[in-house]
């Protein structure tokens, strides 16, 4: 049964999570140096249309469709049978009870996740990678990773069959990414400065601007994940405020114990960690364990960001930290502190059920080790077919220039019009690109 | 005494400051310049708008030196500045009539160099 209330706030949520991926982009484009800010926010941009399209090819079905405890089937494939009606695999109808979303609403809101999940493993490899071949990994890595672990953690795979707690993406968003970063950042390499030279943020206006839309975004990220407008959305809705404000304010704690001020970059990141961290427990745990998660998770995480610069793999945006540590932090606090009398499903170890734990325990157990060691073998094979990286003189001049040719922040001066019927040979002839 | 100018990669920067202070001469000024000096022109397109970059970047040390210290000046902006391909800069040294060192009056040879040296 479609219920119109339920069906409005999908579709809000929808788009709500599909400005995050924006917001990334621009949170990305102020951490790294100002000659790549284009390239950084483009592979974000690249991320919805690569990831789009391979979701309704066949991401969706894999995902989503009824198929192994390991990987869904192709019914859905080309997005067959995605109609008005609420999604048909027995999986929804029985065992979760049958939505009251048109498949329509389900099959976007679940590719907004896809495209926000590739977009964050592009974070490990700025500033160095080439534009094309991030395009071939993001087509690949949507597929062979994302909706793999999609199918794992909410389609019926093994995982949330066997009763693994994961609200909003704990496991196929937060912890594939992070895991995924480390990865793509050992096989790419570092970049030519990383350990040489001082690399800051650019611009930190726009990375807290950028954390700022994460953070409305994420209100339909986790507020979205109950499929409508029941108690575990509004409760998770409701977290999503708590546990990122506590994570801030840990996060100004460590920050001042360390340098005696609190960073405006630090609570950018902060807003991230607290989001993270709540995605897989939003509508799990009450609005006081939320807060509770919110201090928590802020400490594994700031000691990662902390401690990744004084070793040699330049993982250089921290999704790792920020993403797949929150990710097994929010995933390991259900099996403690999950509580039925707020979520009607299961109880966590403090309120008497051990074996919550164990699903959980499961889950963080291998899920990171499926998403590096595929990662780092996609882009082992991805190459053996064509450069990964831009050459040394490249990455010195810029990604935005190399693989775009546009600046950031032209200023105009010294440009000569090209008369719009000019030949491209002879614009080209006597310059580089 | 020389002024020893040189015009270098903004990406070379860091290569030629870490070959500068090896080279041990640590007084200099450094600004961001644009310019232009025969190496080939970059396309920008922006929508429908293509255009030619005639100018490009470039960062411009001047370092003013005592006669013992121009050639490692120079050597070391060579050193910090050269990639081999077109567009590496140029370096102009000119000499030097008066030099003042504003804190004590200090002049000439006694200003360029560095204090504690």
């Amino acid at each position: 049964m479609i219920d119109t209330g339920d069906t409005a706030w999908m579709l809000v949520s929808t788009a709500l999570v599909l400005l995050m991926t924006v917001g990334l982009g621009l949170f990305y484009a102020g951490l790294v140096r100002s000659k790549n800010t284009l390239n950084t926010f483009m592979m974000c941009i690249a991320a919805i249309a690569v990831a789009t399209v391979t979701w309704a090819l066949v991401g969706y079905s894999l995902a989503f469709s009824e198929g192994s405890w390991f990987i869904g089937g192709l019914d859905y494939a080309l997005m067959n049978g995605v109609m008005f009606d609420p999604i048909d695999n027995p999986f929804f109808v029985d065992a979760d009870g049958a939505q009251t979303i048109p498949h329509l609403v389900f099959f976007a809101f679940q590719a907004t996740f896809c495209i926000i999940t590739v977009a964050l493993v592009s974070g490990a490899v700025v500033e160095r990678m080439r534009f094309g071949a991030f395009l071939l990994f993001a087509a690949l890595w949507s597929v062979l990773v994302y909706a793999v672990l999609a199918h794992w953690g909410f389609g019926g795979g093994w995982l949330v069959a066997g009763g693994t707690l994961d609200f909003a993406g704990g496991i196929a968003v937060e912890m594939a990414s992070g895991f995924s970063a480390l990865a793509a950042a050992l096989v790419v390499g570092a970049r030519k400065d990383y350990g040489r030279q001082a690399i800051l943020p650019h611009n930190a206006v726009y990375v807290l601007l950028g954390a700022g839309l994460l953070w409305f975004g994420w209100f339909g990220f986790n507020g979205g994940s109950g499929f409508g407008t029941n108690n575990l959305s509004v409760l998770a809705f409701a977290n999503t405020l708590l546990t990122p404000a506590c994570t801030l304010l840990m996060w100004f704690l460590l920050d001042h114990l360390r340098g005696r001020r609190i960073t405006a970059v630090g609570a950018a990141t902060a807003i991230i960690v607290g989001c993270v961290g709540i995605t897989p427990a939003g509508g799990f745990i009450s609005p006081i364990w939320a807060m509770v998660l919110g201090f928590g998770v802020a400490i594994p995480c700031w000691a990662v960001v902390a401690f990744r610069p004084r070793t040699r793999v330049d993982e250089t945006l921290d999704v790792l930290a920020a993403h797949g540590i929150a990710g097994v932090t929010g995933i390991l606090f259900i099996g403690f502190f999950a509580q039925a009398e707020w979520n009607g499903l299961a109880d966590g170890l403090v309120f008497g059920n051990p074996g919550q734990l164990l699903d959980q325990v499961l889950a963080v157990a291998t899920v990171p080790v499926y998403a590096f060691v595929m990662t780092y073998l996609l882009l082992r094979l991805i190459g053996f077919l064509m450069p990964l990286r831009a050459s040394s003189q490249e990455e010195g001049q810029g990604m935005d220039l190399i693989y775009h040719g546009e600046e950031a922040y032209a200023t105009g001066e010294g440009a000569i019009l090209i008369r719009p019927d000019t030949p491209i040979e002879e614009v080209l002839a006597g310059t580089k690109r | 005494m020389k002024l020893v100018i040189g015009i270098v990669r903004p990406e070379q920067a860091n290569d030629v400051l870490e070959s500068l202070y090896n080279s041990e001469v640590n007084g200099f000024s450094v600004s961001r310049v644009q310019g232009h000096g025969g190496e080939l022109d970059r396309v920008e397109t922006y929508r429908g708008t293509t255009v030619k970059m005639g100018l490009s970047e470039k960062v411009r040390f001047e370092i003013a030196v005592s006669d013992a210290f121009v050639d490692p000046a120079i050597e070391a902006l060579c050193e910090g500045g050269r990639t081999g391909e077109v567009g590496d800069g140029k370096i102009f040294v000119v000499p030097l009539e008066r030099v003042v060192r504003i804190r004590t009056g200090e002049t000439d040879d006694s200003a360029v160099t560095p204090v504690g040296a």
